[in-house]
């Protein structure tokens, strides 16, 4: 019963880990590089969410609360690419990820300036309330985690599947030249794509904040672990993501119970490393030559 | 008949360098026109500049005697113009039936593709049988194939055509030329065609322009430039033999 305690809790935290991977591969499939950043932009929805939702601040509804944290970490990361990374285009790749880290570095320090460095909780409609199903005692926010990331996951295929946009976005990650001719504005495309990892970052924040604490160094951390599970994953591929996420997150608390805890600190790096050195394009990747 | 699209002294550069130093033509509405030329002679970036992927830096482009140049791509679908890149450059995840629907993306009616999806069906069968592989799967022909039907589902009025025949062998390209003519002759598409191939361009095309790094140096129609000594020596690699038995040296271009 308690590894079963523990799995719940390793694949909430997992799922959380997955959205975060799930917006560095949504990025680097659009712009072919990887946003730094990522770990930070969650931080600051959540730091938003928290301004926004708890009583002692604006004491807005939990669900309007997330809605404008998501929607302004959205058109946050919109900008961020049409105005700021869009100059660097052409560069080498290089110059994107160091911007991106920087990047990071200035919204860590913009966030504590704010909000200050302590942790803060976000208060939710179900904080503290246990789900009980026999002897099986869930905090329903992990449930809540669960089901809202399944959802998420869902959307994302059908969007990406079935829509106009959802395809164009595909088709401009695939052959931007092609997209080019075709009429598709890829700009805009690449925009709109870092738009949505924008408002998965602010929605893993959420989820984050409403479990435990953030403080506004957290982002450092979640950014390099979601990095691992997007790595893990194979960078390219979007259910690669998810799976590396919810191993990392699944096998963490095992390794904090049974490993000594310096040790288990290290524990994702070291899968990234034996994924790399076994399976150098990840666990998911999507690999093929272009035939001529 | 009128020109559907004039070209007057287009220049174009990449950076310091000129890759159009000056070019004219015209192409009448409801003909093949093709661009003969060797390797960096700038026919990739005449096609570039026409669908609006570069803007040139002099000159003028006018499509149904409007000034075109220097609008953007999606623009330029919209009004009719469409762009089948050399080497394919299909969506290599995506299913046919996704890659064509990308092709109808700058359209505006949503609902009106399915008469196009039937044009496409009608002339390239074998796409429609592949419907749901994925597109990076097929051989090269059919990639060839999905290109231009691809290009087709934005229906144009005029498709800039590069290089069908790269890297495709003998019976493929005659079948794509084929398609081609009859394209022309049953829709009533104008096609720009650049083409290596130049004995195949110009078996299919009613005019044709010769351009050499960066320049129109010859132009005429199809069967004129078929039968000219120049193009025969330098572009259609000349069987027979000349007069004086085997000649030992090149012969000078006389258009220079």
């Amino acid at each position: 019963m308690d590894t079963l305690q523990l799995l719940i809790s390793g694949i909430a935290n997992g799922c959380i880990y997955g959205l975060i991977a799930l917006g560095f591969v949504l990025i680097y499939k659009a712009s072919e590089s990887v946003n730094f950043a990522q770990g930070d932009m969650m931080i600051l929805g959540a730091f938003l969410a928290i301004a926004l939702i708890n009583t002692n601040q604006a004491d807005l509804p939990f669900l309007l609360g997330l809605a404008i944290a998501g929607l302004s970490l959205g058109i946050f990361a919109y900008l961020l690419d049409s105005l700021l990374l869009r100059r660097v285009f052409g560069q080498p790749q290089l110059t994107m990820v160091i911007l991106t880290i920087a990047l990071g570095f200035v919204l860590r320090f913009v966030i504590g300036a704010i909000w200050g460095h302590d942790p803060v909780g976000l208060e939710s409609p179900v904080a503290g309330q246990r789900l009980s199903l026999g002897a099986l005692s869930v905090p329903v926010i992990d449930a809540v985690i669960i089901g809202t990331t399944v959802f998420l996951v869902a959307v994302l295929w059908l969007f990406f599947a079935r829509t106009r946009l959802g395809l164009a976005m595909q088709a401009s990650s695939q052959n931007q030249v092609a997209a080019y001719y075709m009429g598709i504005p890829v700009k805009r495309v690449v925009s709109l794509v870092w738009a949505m990892s924008g408002v998965m970052a602010a929605i893993a924040g959420v989820l984050f904040a409403a479990k435990g604490a953030v403080e506004p160094a957290a982002g450092l951390v979640f950014g390099i672990k979601a990095f691992a599970a997007a790595v893990i994953g194979g960078l390219g591929s979007l259910p690669g993501a998810l799976a590396g996420g919810l191993l990392i997150g699944i096998m963490e608390p095992f390794a904090g119970r049974h490993l000594p805890s310096h040790l288990a600190q290290v524990f994702p790096y070291a899968l990234m490393l034996l994924v790399l050195i076994i399976r150098p394009s990840g666990l998911f990747a999507q690999v093929r030559q272009k035939k001529v | 008949m009128n020109p559907l699209l004039t070209v007057h002294n287009l220049e174009t550069s990449y950076g310091p360098v000129m890759a159009l130093r000056g070019v004219s033509l015209s192409v009448p509405e409801g003909s093949i026109v093709t661009v003969l030329g060797g390797n960096g002679a700038g026919k990739t970036t005449l096609m570039r500049t026409l669908s609006g992927a570069l803007a040139p830096r002099k000159g003028s482009v006018r499509y149904r005697s409007k000034r075109i140049d220097g609008m953007e791509p999606d623009r330029l679908v919209r009004e009719g113009i469409v762009h089948v890149p050399e080497g394919r450059e299909i969506f290599p995840f995506m299913s046919v039936a996704e890659n064509l629907r990308m092709g109808a993306y700058a359209r505006r009616d949503r609902s009106g593709w399915a008469a196009e999806l039937e044009l496409v069906n009608e002339y390239f069968p074998i796409l429609a049988e592949r419907r749901r592989q994925e597109a990076g799967t097929l051989s090269g022909g059919e990639q060839q194939m999905l290109a231009i039907a691809r290009g087709l589902m934005a229906r144009p009025a005029l498709m800039l055509l590069d290089e069908p025949s790269l890297g495709l062998s003998p019976v493929l390209v005659s079948e794509i030329f084929t398609i081609i003519r009859r394209l022309n002759q049953e829709q009533g598409l104008t096609i720009v065609l650049v083409e290596q191939n130049a004995r195949a361009a110009l078996e299919v095309a009613d005019h044709g322009y010769v351009l050499e790094i960066g320049r129109i140096v010859m132009d005429g129609p199809a069967e004129r430039l078929m039968a000219s000594e120049d193009i025969r020596e330098f572009y259609l690699g000349r069987t027979s033999e000349s007069s004086r038995g085997r000649r030992r040296w090149r012969r000078r271009k006389t258009w220079r």
